[in-house]
């Protein structure tokens, strides 16, 4: 599976259009991890569990879109882009979506 | 006596917070300069796509970099205290300007791993993320990812 944020893939003709695939994951904060965050908010910094519990969480995004973009027999998702929501105080929506397309 | 004991605690919480949270972002600004030289042979485009690229590509690779950095203390306070009058929060503005450039950075990185030449197409997109109390008091920290596509 061909992952790209441009409009085509390059140096590959495009043969069919399947439309939009989007995989979303929304992940709560761990207790232990939101209690050194706390402390981190005193002192500033990155917060590392943060920074790899939303990477795993996006990966897990494009996981599933790249599912659905099996699923309609594509072989490329082009023009991916990424988006990221706080729905509530404890939890993040992390969302992906792309345009499913066939290549060569 | 309780309020004045309250009055300590916040103080002493603002100056431990000025002193790590200035600590640390001078390191950060240090470690962020020198990355950023050894990357500087990679460029990166916000374009892509419909233009002619220089080089003949012959791979693609999703390349994504992200950080959380939470806001410490001092920021907190001397934001709540501009919200009053207004005007340039900077303590703000070099939290966002260091996470954006540690974000491209770990992107950039990702990259060069895997041996890309250029990155088109980079997209940047920035999150506040709550904090424990939430609301506007307490805007916790911030989510910046910058993502783009490798070519070889």
């Amino acid at each position: 599976m061909i992952l790209t944020t441009l409009e085509t893939v390059p140096g590959k003709n495009t043969i069919e259009h399947y439309g939009l695939v989007q995989g979303s994951t929304v992940r709560a904060r761990h207790v232990g991890k939101d209690i050194m965050a706390g402390f981190k908010n005193i002192v500033g910094g990155e917060l590392i569990p943060y920074t790899e519990l939303l990477q795993e969480a996006r990966k897990e995004a494009v996981e599933r879109m790249e599912k659905q973009a099996e699923q309609v027999g594509a072989n490329a998702v082009v023009n991916i882009r990424f988006a990221t929501s706080s729905i509530t105080q404890g939890a993040a929506e992390l969302f992906a979506y792309g345009t499913a397309i066939k290549v060569e | 006596m309780e309020s004045l004991l309250q009055i300590f605690g916040i103080l002493f919480l603002l100056i431990i917070g000025y002193l790590f949270g200035n600590y640390r972002e001078k390191q950060h600004f240090k470690n962020i300069k020198q990355r950023e030289k050894k990357v500087l042979r990679l460029s990166a485009a916000s374009f892509g796509g419909q233009q002619v690229i220089a080089t003949k590509v012959t791979e693609t690779k999703l390349v994504v970099g992200s950080v959380v950095i939470s806001i410490d203390y001092f920021k907190m306070i001397s934001s709540m205290l501009r919200n009053l009058v207004g005007g340039k929060v900077i303590v703000y503005e070099t939290l966002l300007d260091r996470s954006r450039r540690e974000a491209i950075l770990r992107m950039k990185e990702q990259a060069i791993e895997w041996q890309a030449k250029q990155i088109l197409n980079v997209r940047l997109e920035t999150v506040a993320i709550g904090g424990r109390f939430g609301g506007r008091l307490d805007p916790g920290s911030v989510e910046v990812i910058a993502y783009g596509t490798g070519v070889k």
